[in-house]
């Protein structure tokens, strides 16, 4: 699983580093950001549905994920 | 479980966030998404601000994704209300006649725009659906001066949105500022004058007495006297819960569904409820509340998916409140509660263009207990470590964003 942020959608709502705080960070003014974790975009293994949740509970979907193909 | 049914009634934020989360908590089971609208889930938020400008086309407002939805192999039936719960039989009866027989049920059907009381030919509308803002845009392409009633989030954002349009706007509401029902003077103040900067003509503390004629020749007459002329008027007067479908279900209904702490009915431990249609035991709270708010439909989908799977572990539901709101260029958070009067602090600064701080709130022991951030998110993602955390000293908590503020609105260093 891959993931990114989309710094032009991200409003600062903060969801996403409250709930992954490994996973998601912020920046100085509360803006997201990737973290030493995901900085190369691949989720970690076994953390996928901490990133999922993460980005269901985007409100501007700023929070991509791309599935792998379904074996 | 992987033989039970989960039918999840409404395929909005609530529903269809429950949906996933189920299956993030390990549910095998089947799981059916039912939709009264035909569209694919769509997320709301938009419709008020970049849908209703023609910024974002539909497919910008997905909620899920093709690959989303097969990855948490969720059954889709969209285009088909459901008219009836029958506790006993356990059974959602759909509008087409069709029954679906479910293990639990989790009511996610929402809230619908409340109607104007006011009568006119055509031409007055609402913000709810798609459908709704669709008709919207047609009556405003038309041209022709709005007048906008109510300034609370769906009234203020779509006056902002029809203003940068290019309309004529005239915004009435009877309560004193913009939102006030989330923020105090304090915040509404700077954020009307925001409004009249950008040329709505606001009439705070006026009511609306009637609505006359038809789309394109509309008479809204206020109770000031005044008489305003409208091509178009939009009544963004609140929302009220879409539970009229389980009149009949013998469950409690009383201003939505009648829930447990662990959003469950009360009087059946195989039916839940989420987002607007709920009215749950917070256990701060000495009544039941209901809460109107995206994220709040969100949690609340993860904390019934977590009671339906963890039945030995169920976990009460007590979120800190969260809102937020975009109007022109302001960004507008607010967490915890800042409408409550009593002592706040200002730092940074809301009547400049751009606007760029935030107004922390205290009660009388000092505590911090909401936080209204503009353009600045940073101390409402603070704010709501520490509310989350509980007993945050207020002076503390101010002391803290003033040094925070200093350090963001410093010039660079040469």
């Amino acid at each position: 699983m891959k993931v990114q942020i989309d710094s032009k959608l991200c409003q600062g709502h903060g969801r996403c580093y409250d709930l992954a705080p490994d996973l998601f960070g912020e920046d100085d003014e509360g803006y997201a950001t990737l973290t030493a974790l995901t900085a190369d975009g691949n989720v970690p293994e076994g953390r996928e549905g901490d990133t999922r949740l993460a980005a269901a509970n985007c409100p501007e979907s700023a929070v991509l994920v791309f599935e792998e193909a379904l074996k | 479980m992987s033989s039970q049914t989960v039918v999840v009634v409404g395929s909005s934020v609530g529903g269809v966030r429950a949906a996933q989360a189920l299956r993030r908590e390990g549910f095998a089971g089947r799981i059916v998404l039912v939709g009264e609208e035909s569209a694919e889930p769509y997320d709301k938020p938009p419709l008020s601000k970049q849908y209703l400008a023609g910024e974002w086309a539909l497919d910008r407002l997905a909620l899920l994704t093709p690959e989303a939805t097969a990855a948490a192999d969720l059954e889709l039936r969209l285009g088909v209300a459901a008219v009836r719960l029958d506790v006993a039989a356990s059974q959602v009866v759909l509008a087409d006649g069709t029954t679906l027989d479910y293990d639990h049920v989790v009511i996610a059907t929402g809230a619908t725009a409340r109607p104007s009381p006011w009568h006119a030919g055509s031409g007055v509308h609402v913000i709810r659906t798609l459908a709704d803002v669709d008709g919207l845009r047609a009556d405003l392409a038309a041209g022709g001066p709005v007048v906008v009633v109510g300034g609370g989030v769906i009234g203020a954002e779509a006056a902002a949105t029809i203003r940068t349009l290019g309309h004529e706007v005239v915004m009435v509401d009877p309560l004193a500022t913009p939102l006030a029902r989330l923020v105090g003077p304090e915040v509404g103040r700077p954020l009307e004058e925001l409004h009249r900067r950008r040329g709505v003509d606001t009439r705070f503390g006026v009511g609306v007495e009637g609505i006359d004629g038809s789309a394109g020749n509309l008479t809204v007459r206020l109770t000031d006297g005044a008489v305003l002329s409208a091509a178009t008027v939009l009544v963004g007067i609140g929302a009220v819960p879409n539970d009229a479908w389980l009149a009949d279900s013998g469950l409690l209904i009383d201003n939505g569904v009648v829930c447990d702490r662990y959003c469950r009915a009360v009087d059946s431990d195989r039916v839940w409820a989420v987002g607007d249609v709920a009215r749950w035991q917070d256990p701060r709270y000495p009544a039941e509340v209901r809460v109107e708010h995206w994220t709040n439909a969100v949690e609340q989908g993860a904390a019934v998916a977590h009671n339906i799977v963890h039945a030995d572990d169920l976990q009460p539901y007590s979120p800190l409140e969260y809102v937020w709101s975009d109007q022109y260029d302001w960004k507008l958070q607010i967490v915890g509660h800042a409408a409550r009067g009593g002592r706040f602090e200002v730092v940074g600064d809301l009547s400049v263009d751009p606007a760029k701080g935030a107004v922390l709130y205290s009660d009388d022991d000092g505590l911090l207990t909401g936080v209204v951030a503009v353009n600045w998110p940073k101390p409402l993602v603070t704010g709501r470590r520490a509310l989350n955390a509980g007993a945050a000293d207020f002076e503390e908590f101010v002391a803290q964003m003033r040094a925070l503020f200093a350090k963001v609105s410093a010039p660079a260093a040469p």
